[in-house]
């Protein structure tokens, strides 16, 4: 019985961390792959080599951190069986197909257009280039939809039934696609994705300002990426309040979580803004709070009543620590960038954007922010799902597969092992590309690689450009 | 056999496992080589010659493992614990070797770590998908709806057999592959290794061959009674032929053809693998109809297949077509 406990214990460890390390590729490289198309379409429309330039600057970092990608997915997408088996059974005929067509509409779309856009511009010229860029860009979107369909889906389950097998099937597909959380995780999901590759972009750009706050490279970069801030950070924090009423209708239970909600509050509840969850006791102990306020943000009235944990029974409690300080992370994360987005604004306004240190330094810290947000959110999102798979219907006990312990351990050593040393040095690699300065003339990815270099000719120079 | 739609699926998913094998195969294959061929430029032509499509070629095993799960998914529920230590294994080594791709060109000053990891990722992932096929034919035990053996039970002398007959297999994938892609002195290495890993991929053919009527799955019957002895009668014959049409095209120094003919060879032997295997998908214990998913499933993703496949086909075709002939040796010295 315990072995059995330790085993599914072990079992989400591994999704936590295998997922923990996924998400951060895919973060970046969705929005990456949106950034080089606009670069790229930038520098067919107005033919100046400084978006050439950045487009193969971050082509390099891109192709290393989309092949990080792919790999850390394969493993997500095995693991379904190999440690959850129970679940995928019962929920094969349902999030199978969706996951099917992320494959078919998604990866191989991205996979056939990756190798043109890394090595063949001069094999197929630039339209051609342009639509394989393209192509990648679109491929990384489809692949969020389909993704984010099928984890809404176990979040907010709709057009199903059940057979006598204990199998979920499929009642009606556009309510299985279309559940209710999936159109606001998707939109919270791809801004999220958006803004944390502008803060990567944007400390790039700051680092190499203030290093030399005349390099016009890092200029335009820089710009670019606080534009998204300013523009992309306040409707981030308005789809997430929508998301976050979304899941008060549909999963009260993650929200009690979230906002420490031990106890129910018939005429109008607190918002606790920092605490210490006590799970055991069922409070909520140095809580710093706001009366009333917390009926405010969820119900727009100081007096709504709102229920707390307390009215559900403790076997279907998440581990409130969890979502509760994973949303406070997040919450800290997007004020953050807001605040970023304002202060660019304002030194744009004043004409000081590519000098002001204070500026550069504060972005640079800002880089890792994303990141930061999109896994604590994810954290938010799952544990507050917690015990269950499929909210309400399927427990997380139930869904795992009838491995050994041992195995289960063994295996979770391997990845920790394999993914701390291979993919350490790849955000090295990346650290070591962002570090060199974007310059004129910028080297493409195929440049690294001498065997092939040496029969290409350098892009012909766009007539009548000098930038 | 009659055309419903969990045939037309077990169809659909063979094709996609088939893809993988002979696609990712030679690719694996050329990782495997890599120790044949020690110095860093042959190294920089032979992973230049897969660069841009490998990525491609290891999404099939994604749509095999997903289409699985959504067409069979009580096949893949216990299919995947049975198998648990191949396919986690299978995961790392391929983790290895694709990263190694954009690596590699990164650490030019750290030494040929990545490449070791290129070559040893490849064998680990290769092994291990050989592995998985022999624990497959011969048989897992199942207890409801679940597997219910132990973790180390797919470890028998007939699974690292069928283990090393992949590597093998996968090597001949990758030299005729070279033979291509390739010219001059790196060429002619690869011709040479393609005749000894031709004979190793013919031994190999043999011994699982032999050795699958000793399993304890009723293989025996089917390939040597009649009427499906109608359909297996032909496999021996044509790999005999294929084998002959492959010494020749070697002996001729042919370019394309090896590669060709090996893949032809591959083709045989999995339709080999499909006659004794079906109906069944896990073998003697559960059929494509038992772990079909609902015909609502796999119709609403046949729409899709039989949309999107002619496309995929197309562009990756397309994407091999821009990257078509010889890699150029020349090249690296400039």
């Amino acid at each position: 019985m315990f072995s059995a406990i330790d085993a599914v214990v072990l079992a989400r460890a591994q999704f936590a961390f295998t997922m923990t390390f996924h998400i951060v590729f895919p973060a970046f490289s969705i929005g990456l792959a949106s950034y080089l198309a606009v670069l790229e379409a930038l520098w067919l429309w107005t033919g100046r080599a400084v978006f050439l330039d950045l487009f193969k600057y971050w082509l390099k970092i891109f192709a290393i951190a989309f092949g990080m990608g792919v790999v850390s997915g394969i493993v997500m997408s095995y693991q379904f069986g190999t440690n959850w088996s129970a679940f995928s059974d019962k929920t094969g005929p349902v999030i199978g197909p969706l996951m099917a067509y992320e494959v078919l509409t998604a990866f191989f779309l991205e996979a056939g257009f990756l190798g043109v856009m890394l090595f063949g511009m001069e094999r197929v010229g630039r339209t051609l280039h342009f639509i394989a860029t393209l192509m990648v860009a679109i491929g990384t979107l489809i692949s969020a939809f389909w993704i984010l369909s099928a984890n809404s889906w176990m979040q907010t389950p709709a057009g199903y039934t059940i057979n006598a097998e204990g199998q979920f099937y499929p009642a009606d597909w556009l309510a299985v696609i279309f559940n209710p959380s999936f159109p606001y995780r998707l939109v919270h999901m791809v801004l999220a994705a958006y803004l944390t590759t502008a803060l990567v972009v944007g400390a790039t750009g700051a680092f190499h300002l203030l290093r030399d706050y005349a390099n016009d490279r890092a200029r335009v970069m820089f710009s670019m990426a606080m534009w998204m801030a300013t523009l992309v950070a306040p409707i981030q924090i308005v789809a997430g309040d929508q998301h976050g009423l979304n899941t008060l209708e549909h999963q009260p239970v993650k929200i009690m979580a979230m906002e420490g909600h031990f106890q129910s509050h018939p005429d109008g509840a607190p918002l606790i803004l920092f605490g210490w969850p006590n799970q055991s006791a069922g409070r909520v102990d140095y809580a710093l709070e706001i009366p009333k306020a917390g009926s405010l943000v969820l119900k727009h009235s100081l007096d709504a009543p709102l229920k707390g944990l307390d009215s559900v029974p403790r076997e279907n409690w998440p581990t409130v620590l969890l979502p509760f300080w994973g949303f406070r992370i997040m919450v800290g994360a997007g004020l953050l960038m807001l605040l970023l987005g304002v202060i660019s604004l304002y030194h744009r306004w004043r004409g000081s954007l590519y000098e002001s240190a204070l500026l550069h330094w504060f972005a640079m810290l800002m880089g890792p922010m994303g990141f930061v947000a999109v896994i604590a959110g994810w954290f938010v999102t799952e544990t507050g799902r917690q015990p269950f798979t499929v909210y309400g219907v399927l427990r997380t006990t139930e869904s795992a597969s009838p491995l050994a312990t041992p195995a289960v351990a063994s295996s979770l050593a391997a990845f920790a092992i394999v993914y701390f040393t291979v993919f350490a040095v790849g955000v090295f690699y990346i650290l070591k590309l962002m570090v060199a300065p974007p310059h004129r003339g910028e080297e493409g990815p195929e440049a690294a690689i001498p065997a092939r270099a040496a029969g290409i000719t350098p892009m012909p120079a766009v007539a009548g450009d000098s930038r | 056999m009659t055309i419903d739609l969990p045939t037309i699926w077990a169809f659909i998913i063979a094709f996609a496992v088939f893809a993988y094998v002979v696609m990712d195969g030679f690719d694996l294959g050329l990782g495997l080589l890599f120790p044949f061929f020690k110095s860093h430029h042959d190294r920089d032509v032979i992973m230049n010659s897969v660069a841009p499509v490998w990525d491609g070629n290891e999404t099939w095993l994604v749509l095999g493992g997903g289409g699985l799960m959504a067409a069979f998914p009580l096949a893949y529920a216990v299919l995947m614990p049975a198998l648990y230590t191949p396919v986690i294994a299978m995961l790392l080594g391929l983790i290895f070797r694709g990263v190694a791709f954009e690596f590699r060109w990164r650490a030019r000053r750290e030494g040929n770590f990545w490449d070791v990891a290129f070559a040893a990722g490849s064998l680990l992932a290769a092994l291990a998908q050989g592995v998985a096929l022999g624990a497959i034919l011969q048989g897992v035990t199942v207890s409801g709806r679940a597997y219910g053996g132990g973790w180390w039970d797919w470890l028998t002398p007939f699974t690292i057999l069928t283990g090393v007959a992949l590597v093998v297999g996968y090597a001949l994938l990758g030299a005729t592959w070279l033979i291509m892609k390739t010219t001059g002195e790196l060429r002619e290495r690869a011709y040479a290794l393609s005749w000894r890993l031709l004979f190793a991929t013919l031994a190999g053919l043999v011994a699982v061959s032999l050795a699958t009527p000793f399993l304890n799955v009723d293989y025996w019957h089917r390939w040597f009674t009649w009427p499906s002895l109608a359909y297996t009668a032909p496999v021996p014959i044509l790999v005999a032929l294929v084998t002959f049409l492959l010494l020749r095209s070697l002996d001729r120094r042919q370019d394309v053809r090896p590669f060709v003919l090996t893949l032809v060879l591959f083709a045989i032997t999995y339709a080999g693998l499909g006659v004794s295997m079906y109906p069944f998908i896990v073998p003697q214990s559960i059929t494509i109809w038992q772990a079909a998913a609902p015909a609502k499933s796999q119709q609403f993703m046949l729409v899709g297949v039989a949309i999107l496949i002619p496309m995929i086909i197309a562009y990756t075709a397309f994407a091999y077509w821009v990257f078509r002939g010889k890699v150029d040796p020349q090249a690296g010295y400039h």
